[in-house]
This record gives structure tokens, C-alpha cells and sequence, in this order.
């Protein structure tokens, strides 16, 4: 891992503010922050580990332990909950048979709430990847999670 | 010969079947041997009608709404021969009523061509204000900004040229421009049109900016909800570079500005200003008190202009056509045009530019229709997830920041979300207080815990337990938390709280006691 950790570090050390673009790139690499990145990145970019700890913690998007091969985030903001999205977020777990935060044994979807995508005006509003869909009911879900996501025994 | 149709590429667009649309038509056109250009233009924000595809007819725009991937065959067919019989045919897009009766300044070239084309946005008058700019002192782009009475559109209705005029005045060896494109509030999408649908003008508002504050630096800070305005943003900037309206030499002017769009990791707080330029800086998103004022120490501690994406663009048409031009739209000390967005439970969702005056009313009855559901309207929550819930006594109010301010309620960045009778505003209200606890950046008690507690009485009030003296509790935790917070989240939950509990009292009932 350090041998791909130490160029993605090299490409952000002398920007300013450089820790969450770079790790928004450790993500992106290996899909959560590595444990074992946090002293390099520490190193490098004059913090403390505490203080890369303590930003990873803060933001939401940031994981510490590998994550599903998709991320399904399913609105949960006031426009869509106007549309009914209080009833998709319940049939998504249930469906799924995982909490929110949580990933499904197969490794293959792990299940967020989000707060808006920006899709208000056509909600309720999923999104699968980099993928938004407008609209979804529970049909809709299944039929999505099925051909993006492959989940199996769907 | 060629036909040439036009499908946006915008988020909501391709949420309703966009992409895939602009697939089937190209493979079909293929197989026929068709000469077919698909223009990817961006939403003109009726997002009702998406996919709205859109043909270049006699000197006019025909439009076809809601088309889908299974109409592409019937489509390409009714185009090369008798386009208006198709039935997914809306007439003339410059004739639709949703369209036709808005105030369009900043959203006026959305939808006319390739957002990434800078020769299009140059023939529709882009890059005018700029040019403009370039021969004006720093002093005399400032005045003009002031004497537009513009207000800042992020929420909070700063006058822009007041704070511009305070980071001119500082002293800094560096100075930075960051726009606000964090749009964290729910039931609102302006922003992101705006960068999808016509990026070139927030690039060519924060160029002015810089020009005229003096700074060499901009960020624009994104939300990560948003990857297509990512990905357009960086594509236009990179266009914009190799054009010279960014680098180190504007337009032979020797002035330098370059500009980077950083995103944000998911934090409704990072939207607030100052808590936004500690997640700039790299740290946690912890709001800083005020002062100092970001425009004296923001960014690094440098003299810093932070404005939202709507402030910015606007600039350009007070640029381009006139302070004059720009504040003889609009009302008392709420000048130009809002871009209100209507979303939520609504039959015609999506953006509506508007001088400011107009009621509420009239916004959501002639723009919007009805419920998408069918059913009555019961609440429209106006200004995001911090705004109050207003039920239909409230909905002649005009649509004015200082007429808003009055019943209790804020424009903010004009979000209008419509809700119908089967909402349970206690949910809403639980809601409110939970979506605080969550996005608290944890820097002050009353917000902190304060929203903890909020969802803990609501449930009690909800339940039956002691409900009055509940309810007393609930309204005392309101106050403290209006009155003692650090910022506008703790400071302003209690909005949407109080309004449901205030407007909707029987829906706060228990089971047992209805
Ligand atoms: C909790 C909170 C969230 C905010 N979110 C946003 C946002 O997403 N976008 C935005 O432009 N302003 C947001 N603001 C307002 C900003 O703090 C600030 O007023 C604004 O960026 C200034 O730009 P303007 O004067 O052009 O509106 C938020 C404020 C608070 C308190
Ligand atoms: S009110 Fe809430 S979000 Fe604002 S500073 Fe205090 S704790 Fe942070
Ligand atoms: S509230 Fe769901 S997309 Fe905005």
C-alpha cells in the first residue's frame, strides 16, 4: 500500500489544504482511508495522527473499513419525504436486511441516508454510485438494485 | 439532412431517463442511417417535463417532454417527418407558461446550447460583464455591485458590495474569492443548475469578483452530493484556462486568477461560511466565531470573499447590462430576481425565476399547479430545512426577504418545498431537531445537546406523556437554543419546530388522546 499511498501524497503536499482532496484520492484508491495511511499522510503534511483522525471522523463521507462494492444513499430530506420517501427508506432495509451504515454480507451494497441530491423538484431520490434516479418507489428499488447493483437473491 | 436535437445533460434530467435516452435515439438514428446531432444542452430547470428534448424548427425550439427511451423510435420518426403530431409534443418552448411567465436573468441561457461551448456562451452574452469590468477600477466594480442592491443568496441576504467594499479595504498579500456551493438545504437545486446548465457564468462571476477585491485565488467549495456539476465544473474551468478568461494573464490584462473547485465530504455544516473555510483549510468543519469576519481573516487567514454560486452569477448580469437594470426588478430592499425552486409534492417541480414581490401563492398555484399526489396542499416549508412550515394563512405573504422576516418565516436560498395533507407535521417537526443533533458541528450546548433533547420531547409530547408540560419544555428548549447558539443551525431549528407546533397543534396529539 505505501508504495501506491506515497504518489497520490506526493500530488497534494504542496497545495493548500491539502488533507481532504487527498483524501478524498485515498478513498477513491482503495474505497475507505487505511488505517495504515493516516501516519504517512501525517507525516507528510505536518499534522498530528490525531488531527487526521479527528477530520476523517468529522465528515461523513470519509470510512474507516472497507465499504460495499456499491454505495446506495437513499434521500431522506424534507422535498423527498413530501414525495414519500419515509416509506422507501424503510423498504430499503428491509429489503436489503441491513441497517443504514451498514454493508449486506455479500460485500456488495452498503446502505447511507442522504440529505438532498439536488433532485427535489422529481423525488423520492436515490442514488447508486454516481448515479441518481428520481421517482423511486419500491418497485423501482428492487428493479434498480437488481441491474445496478447485482444484489443477489433479489 | 442533419437533424439536430438538443437533451439536457443535468442531473434531474438524467435521473428521469436522459442518458439513456440520448443512447437509444443515437443507435436508432444509426440503424436508419439518419444524419442525427443529439446537443447536450443543460435543463432549462422545467423539471416536470425532463427528459425534454428539444429541435431546431423554423427559427424555433419545439420541445417534447417526458419522452422516454421506449418513445425513442416513435420520436425519431415524428422529427424527420411530422414533428408537432408526436404525441409527447408541448409546443414551442419559448411558448410554455412555466417558462414564458418567468424573470429569467441568471437562467436565461440554461437550456440554449452546450454548457461546455464558450463560443455559445460568448453569442448569449457572456463574458459581457467581464469585459466591462476590465476597464473599471477595483473601487468603481464594487459601487456598481452596491448600487444593485444586490443581497447575497446563500440565506443569510448580506448586501454583496458592503462585504466586496470590506475585502477591498484590507490589507493582504493575498486575498481569495470562495463560492458557496455547498447547497445543503433541502428543496433546493439552483445552484447545481446553474453549474451544470451555464458554468462559464459562475466562472466569469468570480473572476469579476476577484477583479474586483484584488485576490488571485479561487475556490469553489462543492458539495460531494453533486459529481455532474464536477465534472462540468473542472471541464469548464480547463476551457476557460486555455481561453484566457483564467490563468495568469486575464485577457491580456495582466491580472491573475485561477481557480480549483474543492468538495466537500458530506456536511450539511460546511455550508455555514466559516465552518466552510475550515474544511477549505483542511480541518474539521467547526464554525469559528465571528469576529473576525471572513471578508478581514477568512481563508488562511487572508482577506476572503465567500459568496454563494447565485450571488456570483448574478454579478454578471449587473456587469453586463447595469446596476439600473439590475434593481429595478423586485421590491422594497429585496432587489433583482430570486431563483425559487419548487419541489416536494407538486405537479410542476422545478426552478422559477422571479422578480422579488410576488406572493407565494402565486408562485406555487401558477408555476407549481397542484399536489403531484392530487390531494390538497397542507404546508409549504420556504427557505430549506432551517425555514418555518407555513400552513395556508401565511401563503399571501409576499415573497420579499423583509415580508418573510416578519411572519416568522426566511427566504433564504428560496427553496420551496410544497407538502399534502398526509404529512404528520410532528414528524416534521421530530424531524428538524433529529437532522440538527446530526449535522451539529458540536461546537456550542444548545445545539449540541439541545437538539438531542428536541427529539426526545417531541417523542414524549407524541406519546401522551405529560404532553403539556412537554410542550411548555419543547418551547423553553426553542428559545435557548434561538437565543444561545453560535449560528444559524442551533439558532434557527427551533424555526421549523415551533411553526409546526404553532400551525398544527393536532398532529402533535397522541394516539390515545384523538
Ligand atoms: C447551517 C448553515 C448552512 C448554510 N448553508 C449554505 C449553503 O449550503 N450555501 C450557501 O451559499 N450558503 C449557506 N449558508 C450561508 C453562509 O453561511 C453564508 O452566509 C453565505 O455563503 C454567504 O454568501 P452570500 O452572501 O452570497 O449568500 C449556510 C449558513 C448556515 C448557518
Ligand atoms: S449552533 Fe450548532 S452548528 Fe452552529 S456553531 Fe453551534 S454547535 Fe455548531
Ligand atoms: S430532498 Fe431529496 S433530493 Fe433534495
Amino acid at each position: 500500500m505505501q508504495s501506491a499511498l506515497a504518489p497520490i501524497i506526493d500530488q497534494y503536499r504542496d497545495c493548500e489544504g491539502a488533507l481532504l482532496p487527498l483524501l478524498h484520492a485515498v478513498q477513491a484508491q482503495w474505497g475507505h482511508i487505511p488505517d495504515a495511511a493516516i501516519d504517512p499522510i501525517a507525516r507528510e503534511l505536518n499534522l498530528s495522527a490525531a488531527e487526521v483522525h479527528g477530520v476523517i471522523s468529522f465528515y461523513h463521507d470519509f470510512k474507516t473499513s472497507p465499504q460495499g462494492e456499491h454505495l446506495v444513499q437513499v434521500c431522506c430530506a424534507e422535498a423527498c419525504q413530501a414525495r414519500g420517501s419515509r416509506s422507501l427508506e424503510s423498504y430499503a432495509t428491509q429489503r436489503l436486511g441491513i441497517d443504514y451504515g451498514e454493508t449486506t454480507v455479500s460485500g456488495r451494497v452498503t446502505l447511507e441516508r442522504v440529505y438532498c441530491l439536488g433532485n427535489c423538484a422529481c423525488g423520492p431520490s436515490l442514488r447508486i454510485d454516481d448515479d441518481v434516479y428520481a421517482r423511486v418507489d419500491n418497485p423501482t428499488f428492487d428493479a434498480l438494485l437488481a441491474e445496478k447493483a447485482e444484489e443477489p437473491g433479489l | 439532412m442533419t437533424l439536430r436535437i438538443y437533451l439536457p445533460r443535468d442531473t434531474t434530467a438524467n435521473a428521469l431517463g436522459a442518458d439513456r435516452l440520448a443512447h437509444s435515439l443515437e443507435a436508432l438514428a444509426g440503424q436508419k442511417g439518419m444524419d442525427l446531432t443529439v446537443i447536450r444542452n443543460g435543463s432549462r430547470g422545467a423539471f416536470w417535463l425532463e427528459p425534454l428534448v428539444e429541435m431546431d424548427h423554423k427559427g424555433q425550439r419545439l420541445g417534447f417532454g417526458n419522452v422516454t427511451a421506449a418513445d425513442a423510435e416513435t420520436l425519431l420518426a415524428a422529427l424527420a417527418d411530422n414533428p408537432t403530431a408526436h404525441p409527447s409534443y408541448v409546443g414551442p418552448v419559448s411558448e410554455i407558461p412555466f417558462l414564458k411567465n418567468q424573470q429569467r436573468l441568471t437562467f436565461e441561457r440554461a437550456g440554449e446550447g452546450d454548457p461546455l461551448c464558450i463560443e455559445t456562451y460568448q453569442q448569449l452574452g457572456g463574458f459581457v460583464g467581464l469585459r466591462n469590468a476590465l476597464a473599471m477600477t477595483a473601487q468603481q466594480i464594487v459601487d456598481e455591485v452596491k448600487e444593485s442592491g444586490l443581497r447575497g443568496r446563500g440565506g443569510a441576504a448580506f448586501p454583496a458590495g458592503i462585504k466586496w467594499q470590506t475585502v477591498l479595504d484590507a490589507v493582504g498579500n493575498r486575498k481569495y474569492i470562495v463560492c458557496n456551493a455547498d447547497e445543503g438545504d433541502s428543496g433546493t437545486f439552483a445552484d447545481r443548475l446553474l453549474m451544470e446548465a451555464d458554468p462559464f457564468q459562475l466562472i466569469e462571476g468570480m473572476t469579476i469578483a476577484a477583479l474586483a477585491v484584488g485576490a488571485t485565488q479561487g475556490y469553489i467549495y462543492l458539495r460531494s452530493e453533486y459529481p455532474l456539476a464536477h465534472q462540468i465544473l473542472n471541464e469548464a474551468i480547463e476551457r476557460a484556462e486555455q481561453a484566457g478568461y483564467l490563468g495568469d494573464d486575464l485577457l491580456g490584462s495582466g491580472q491573475a486568477f485561477h481557480l480549483e473547485v474543492r468538495l466537500g465530504a458530506g456536511a450539511y455544516i460546511c455550508g455555514e461560511e466559516t465552518s466552510l473555510l475550515n474544511s477549505l483549510e483542511g480541518k474539521r468543519g467547526i464554525v469559528r466565531a465571528k469576529p473576525p469576519l471572513p471578508a478581514i481573516e477568512g481563508l488562511f487567514g487572508k482577506p476572503t470573499v465567500v459568496n454563494n454560486v447565485l450571488t456570483l452569477a448574478a454579478v454578471t448580469t449587473v456587469l453586463a447590462k447595469g446596476s439600473d437594470f439590475y434593481q429595478d426588478f423586485g421590491v422594497g430592499r429585496s432587489r433583482g430576481t430570486l431563483a425559487f425552486q419548487l419541489a416536494g409534492n407538486i405537479e410542476r417541480g422545478g426552478l422559477v425565476e422571479l422578480a422579488f414581490g410576488t406572493t407565494l401563492r402565486d408562485l406555487v398555484s401558477e408555476f407549481g399547479g397542484d399536489s403531484a399526489s392530487g390531494r390538497p396542499l397542507r404546508a409549504i416549508q420556504v427557505g430549506g430545512p432551517l425555514g418555518a412550515y407555513l400552513p395556508e394563512s401565511s401563503w399571501d405573504t409576499p415573497l420579499d426577504y423583509e415580508a418573510f422576516a416578519e411572519i416568522g418565516g426566511m427566504i433564504g436560498h428560496g427553496g420551496v418545498v410544497v407538502f399534502d395533507e398526509s404529512i404528520n407535521m410532528s414528524d416534521q417537526a421530530r424531524f428538524a431537531m433529529d437532522f440538527c443533533a446530526e449535522e451539529s458541528c458540536g461546537k456550542c450546548t444548545p445545539c449540541r445537546v439541545g437538539a438531542v433533547r428536541g427529539v426526545e420531547v417531541i417523542d414524549r409530547i407524541r406519546e401522551g406523556n405529560e404532553p403539556e408540560k412537554n410542550r411548555e419544555l419543547l418551547l423553553d428548549l426553542c428559545d435557548t437554543m434561538e437565543s444561545a447558539s453560535l449560528c444559524a443551525m442551533g439558532g434557527m431549528t427551533p424555526f421549523p419546530v415551533r411553526s409546526a407546533l404553532h400551525y398544527f397543534p393536532e398532529d402533535f396529539q397522541s394516539e390515545g388522546s384523538q
